[in-house]
């Protein structure tokens, strides 16, 4: 594919608000996983939870859209000069041909669990001002940032589970290609929830310590939470841009991965091809890594498989936490980070790396100039998406 | 325009059940007499998996299960696009409804419940069913569902130059998310799409779509009873796309899409 230049991006985790706090924090390898204090009879563990939500606002005209997921959302828009980039490109493109794909897996979830608590007790109706489309429907993401950015193109969320945000980047490079549009804002946002902090914990995947992907005692994973946004503009100036994506399905299992790794291997492989690269041509590989044992184990068999030990490796979900449908645009941001500043971050909280994975597993940060990364995401219903990001020269 | 063959097609709604009996309706041939049903188990599952799959994505694999069929692809390797406005909205009521019971902290919920009220869960169970390798995708977007999700459908056949699934759907709520977002009945389609480009049998019709960013309202089908029926539930915004296919028009229709339309043309192949 011709690649697609990214000519913006901003992210909002646990790790702080925008690219700079999120670089620093990576390089002084601070997790930001705290006691889970949102639900902590719901699952327990540990999670990532971004500092001030509940204080943010929403303008005035928007408040109908106001629940967590949207206010990380919002965050994101302020962040990183990505609200006045979109400006510019509207003006010269036209905000019908810009659109709006964003993943998520829960939404505003949170509204809906905070009226389902305020139910009344005679009827059993949800409060009046409940306003499920503009908070708990899926597709109130896109319509939120669409709306907010005043942009006038198509929009939808994508929601394949932790997944979705990874699936965004795709999805639009095919309405950009397609000639649809020229433009697309990407991304997506997942927010803590009991929903979330209450399955996993009922799937038997929350970790009891914070998340170690790739150690040899790693017992689960650590919910966070996040938004993150990109700029994909056909024919523009940037120094990054999408090079390749690789899509797949396990075809296999629900909720578990496939054992010996066949959707994630053809993930990669398709990116890789899409791209024109070799494997040898990829810099850094941003892991999935969720911390639990079969998933990391499952995508060390398949990164060995197509990379062998030669190409460094990690998951940087021991910092943010696994911010499942966002997981993808926080790593594609730092995977742009990781081009940007010439910096590939270590896994985080490993003592022991599992003596059974064959890749090359980064577990201290390094510095040295990079061309390409590719980043993977995987979800719930076999779902999985390789996206490769690169110098746009 | 983008374009694509029809190669496969898919119907499940009140007293549409199937496309044989839903292009009876739609032709006239048969009167429509609305009688809302869920459909059978789809075969194609396994069965801890019959069992287990939610109402959506049982209603979502029998549309595709009758779209596939005849169509000569083959599903290991088929793209699939799923769109939904609510997923596995019934589901999530359950959980809900769960996890706002007193102390429902210290019960579990169901980690099979939990992990299909995701999106994609039809997506997810579609390949399982058929061991497929191929991307499945999951796509909402509320009232604008159909207008989107074809559009995102026929730009992936044009961008990849490959066949292509796209299966919408949306199944009833229960109380008392019902109140907050109207559902009445089931009602589900699917189309087999496949680049003109590879076309190796006579399809089914010809189609072409693209944005257009000025408003225009949806065509709705002839029969006023089906008519109404697009008010009812958002995959039903389809059923004048359905009629023209049926009836082996040449028809333009449009679709809302926010403040522009997807703009449609079909015609039998001849």
């Amino acid at each position: 594919m011709k690649p697609l230049p990214i000519t913006a991006w901003s992210v909002v985790s646990a790790l702080g608000i925008g690219a700079a706090a999120t670089l620093a924090a990576l390089r002084a390898r601070r997790s930001s996983l705290t006691e889970n204090d949102f639900a902590p009879a719901s699952g327990g563990g540990f999670i990532g939870r971004v500092a001030g939500v509940a204080g943010h606002h929403l303008p005035g005209a928007f408040a109908r859209f106001t629940c967590r997921n949207n206010l990380l959302l919002d965050l994101a828009l302020r962040a990183d000069g990505f609200e006045a980039q979109v400006a510019a490109t509207a003006r010269r493109v036209g905000p019908e041909r810009i659109g709006v794909v964003l993943g998520t897996s829960t939404s505003g979830i949170t509204a809906g669990e905070a009226a389902f608590r305020q139910r009344d007790p005679a009827s059993g109706a949800l409060p009046g001002n409940f306003d499920f489309a503009h908070t708990q429907d899926f597709f109130s993401a896109a319509r939120y940032v669409r709306a907010a950015l005043g942009l006038a193109g198509p929009a939808f969320v994508v929601s394949t589970a932790c997944a979705s945000a990874a699936r965004s980047f795709v999805d639009a490079a095919q309405l950009i290609a397609a000639g649809v549009i020229d433009a697309a804002v990407v991304g997506g946002a997942d927010s803590l929830c009991h929903m979330t902090l209450a399955g996993f914990a009922a799937l038997g995947l929350i970790s009891p310590f914070p998340c170690r992907p790739c150690d040899a005692a790693r017992a689960g994973l650590s919910i966070g939470e996040a938004a993150g946004l990109a700029l994909l503009e056909r024919d523009s100036e940037a120094p990054f841009a999408l090079l390749g994506y690789g899509e797949s399905s396990d075809g296999y299992h629900m909720s578990a991965p496939h054992p010996e790794a066949r959707g994630a291997i053809a993930a990669m492989r398709d990116a890789l091809a899409r791209a024109a690269l070799q494997p040898a041509a990829i810099d850094y590989i941003n892991l999935h890594g969720t911390g639990t044992p079969a998933n990391d184990a499952s995508e060390d068999r398949a990164v060995f498989e197509i990379f062998a030990d030669q190409t460094p490796c990690s998951s940087t979900k021991g910092f943010t936490g696994h911010t499942l449908g966002a997981s993808g645009i926080v790593e594609a941001v730092i995977a742009l980070l990781a081009l940007h500043e010439g910096f590939l971050p270590g896994c985080l909280g490993v003592t022991r790396l599992d003596p059974s994975f064959r890749a090359r597993v980064l577990l201290d940060n390094e510095s040295r100039p990079i061309r390409r990364v590719l980043s993977n995401s995987f979800g719930f219903g076999g779902a999985n998406c390789s996206l490769i990001f690169g110098r746009a020269g | 325009m983008m374009r694509a063959d029809i190669r496969g097609v898919g119907l499940w709604g009140p007293g549409l059940e199937g496309w044989a009996q839903g292009r009876a309706v739609l032709t006239e041939a048969a009167s429509f007499v609305p009688c809302p049903t869920d459909p059978p188990p789809p075969a194609i599952l396994p069965a801890n998996e019959r069992r287990r799959a939610g109402p959506a994505a049982r209603l979502a694999l029998t549309v595709a299960e009758e779209a596939l069929a005849g169509s000569g692809i083959a599903p290991a390797t088929l793209r699939a696009v799923f769109v939904s406005s609510s997923g596995e909205g019934a589901l999530v009521n359950s959980l809900l409804t769960t996890l706002a019971e007193p102390r429902a902290a210290d019960q579990a919920i169901s980690p099979t419940l939990f992990h299909n009220s995701v999106h994609n869960e039809a997506a997810g169970y579609w390949s399982i069913a058929h061991a497929s390798r191929a991307p499945a995708d999951s796509l909402a977007a509320h009232d604008a569902s159909f207008a989107n999700g074809l559009l995102k459908a026929l730009a992936e056949i044009t961008v990849e130059g490959e066949p292509v699934l796209f299966c919408l759907f949306d199944a009833p709520m229960p109380f008392p998310l019902s109140a907050c977002r109207r559902t009445d009945f089931s009602f589900a389609m699917a189309l087999l799409l496949a680049p003109p480009a590879l076309r190796a049998a006579c399809p089914l019709a010809r189609l072409a779509g693209g944005f257009i960013p000025r408003p225009a309202p949806l065509t709705p089908p002839r029969l006023p009873a089906l008519a109404a029926l697009t008010a009812g539930n958002p995959a039903a915004q389809s059923l004048a796309l359905l009629e023209a296919l049926a009836r082996r028009e040449t028809r333009r229709l449009t679709a809302p899409l926010f403040d522009g339309h997807l703009a449609l043309e079909i015609a039998p192949e001849i």
